[in-house]
């Protein structure tokens, strides 16, 4: 199975997985390999699916998602935000992302060599797969476009906009690019030390919510904060968007197979199960220590489950998933509730708390449940401590450059063009004040 | 004249608007606002952030009445309004100076 999608799951190849999955997959690559490439039809038509499924993930789903979160006077602030650095990452993955994350060069960045798609036509083959380049490079379009705008989430309602559009330009070259070649690329780093990430955990969840939570510390907290009611202007949008989220999910999951196989419909079990778990998970938490079981609760446990299984999708077994869903749903919500306000930061929409947290869990468990004894996959050689170290290595080195770059960034685009608008401004929301418009004329 | 102002709960405004018919009260004008009174508020947690929400939605009904009847439409009115519960609400009378009904010009007690 390894050998079948090594372009971007390559890495399953390089940790050395048992071929617990499906020895054929490897006499058929090798039949393969003698042949010139050619595209898998199969294969492709659920590449294109998930590639517009990550797409709905992004607009409708996350937009209403952060948009139902946040007051009503700054909605369309949302809205607009999610669906402007989304437009703007898709460029800059075929000028340059795409080529820097996804070609050899050095351990830590790729080249220059396929920028503005150079070299790929239309009868491509993506590098040892059984699906158009085009696609290939379409689905990696969509998760370096979701990652800057699901960090978005966490300064919310006081970043101009601008900013938003200069952070979502600079993070995509000095953290994405980076981290996505580190982790998924053949000569990557990561990928070499033999860590493991199925769908992203570490190049998205992990990301987005270190540099959700750097911008929110750095951007500061909204005017009022602790003090005004800030209670999200309509949790039906938030239901309807998390909703979203989860069926779009299966694109961003079961689609990191990159085939129409046995790895994407484990980790479609997946990401149903381990999610259902999640949402239980944190809905008898709060239950229990909040006295209700609230709607927020519960959507908030699917997307932490949703993210915790991500890395873990099509290596761990359903009940490895399920105990990660449990585990992710519970710390998440001990993040965003108890920890949060301990330390006092304003992470609007939790993207530290949910995405960066449960990616954590996930990331980390990963390297517990892949365990054949465990329900797993397996990896050859496997040692559980030695693979967990891996994973934890991996956390920290994503945590560090994210964490640190987003840091200079912000503090960049601070000094050039300052990072929030007038108080006034901030006051009247967003909406008006950045954007002319108004959400809800009634 | 009068106007019999009421802030009343939410749920109990289609009884007050049948009971005011069924005494032949025609015209009735309904706000919905918030406030509060006896009543305490309720906590709100949404994640980690919780607001202690005091004011409370009501809905504000307004009724201009002859004096003569004043009474009877505060009887009405607290008949079909009452649970027993604190947050039933309050009713306030106020003097009515002049009325016109705008499409035919009638006044006062004419335009009722």
């Amino acid at each position: 199975m390894t050998f079948a999608f090594p372009a971007r799951a390559g890495l399953l190849a390089a940790a050395g997985l048992a071929c617990t999955l499906g020895c054929s997959d490897l006499a058929v690559a090798q039949a393969a390999a003698a042949a010139p490439a050619v595209a898998d039809k199969g294969d492709t038509a659920w590449m294109l699916t998930s590639t517009l499924l990550v797409l709905l993930m992004i607009v409708p789903g996350l937009a209403l998602f952060y948009g139902g979160l946040v007051r009503s006077k700054n909605m369309l602030s949302v809205l607009t935000q999610v669906l402007a650095v989304t437009c703007l990452s898709m460029l800059m993955w075929v000028a340059v992302g795409y080529s820097l994350a996804f070609t050899e060069g050095s351990p830590f960045i790729g080249g220059v060599a396929k920028a503005f798609l150079a070299g790929v036509a239309k009868d491509t083959v993506n590098s040892g797969g059984t699906i158009p380049e085009y696609v290939f490079f379409a689905f990696q379009m969509t998760f370096a476009s979701i990652t800057p705008a699901l960090a978005l989430g966490a300064f919310a309602e006081r970043t101009k906009f601008s900013v938003t559009l200069l952070f979502a330009l600079l993070w995509g070259i000095f953290v994405y690019y980076p981290i996505a070649h580190m982790v998924w690329q053949s000569d990557g780093y990561l990928m070499k030390l033999g860590a493991l990430d199925f769908a992203g955990g570490t190049v998205v969840h992990i990301n987005a919510g270190i540099a959700g939570l750097v911008g929110a510390l750095l951007v500061g907290k909204r005017i009022g904060y602790g003090k005004d009611l800030m209670a999200p202007h309509s949790l039906t949008l938030t239901f309807t968007g998390g909703a979203l989220l989860w069926i779009g999910w299966f694109g961003f999951n079961a689609g990191s197979a990159l085939a129409a196989n046995d790895v994407a419909a484990l980790a479609l079990v997946n990401t149903l199960l381990a999610t259902a778990a999640a949402a239980l998970s944190w809905m008898v938490v709060e239950w229990t220590s909040k006295g209700k079981p609230s709607l927020l609760g519960t959507i908030s446990g699917v997307i932490a489950g949703l993210v915790a299984i991500t890395p873990a999708a099509g290596l761990v077994g359903p009940v490895g998933g399920i105990v990660l869903g449990l585990v992710g749903g519970a710390v998440s919500f001990f993040f965003c509730t108890t920890v949060k306000n301990a330390f006092g930061y304003d992470d609007t929409a939790d993207v530290f708390g949910v995405h960066g947290v449960a990616g954590i869990v996930g990331s980390i468990g990963t390297g517990v449940f892949v365990s054949a004894s465990l329900g797993g996959v397996g990896v050859e050689n496997y040692d559980m401590a030695a693979q967990v170290w891996h994973q934890i290595v991996a956390v920290v080195i994503a945590v560090v450059w994210c964490g640190v770059v987003t840091a200079i960034i912000f503090k960049v685009i601070d000094l050039a063009i300052g990072l929030r608008p007038a108080t006034d401004a901030e006051r009247e929301g967003l909406d008006i004040s950045a954007h002319g418009e108004r959400a809800y004329n009634m | 004249m009068k106007i019999v102002m009421a802030i009343i709960k939410p749920f109990k405004l289609d009884e007050v608007r049948d009971v005011l018919t069924s005494i032949g009260i025609h015209g009735l004008t309904v706000t919905e606002v918030r406030g509060y009174g006896r009543q305490r508020g309720h906590t709100e947690i949404y994640r980690g952030a919780e607001y202690a929400v005091s004011f409370l939605p009501k809905v504000k009904i307004e009724v201009a009445v002859p004096t003569d009847q004043v009474e009877r439409v505060i009887g009405a009115i607290v008949r079909a309004a009452k649970t027993g519960q604190i947050g039933d609400g309050k009713i306030f009378v106020i003097s009515l100076e002049h009325a016109v009904r705008i499409r035919t010009g009638e006044a006062d007690a004419d335009a009722l």
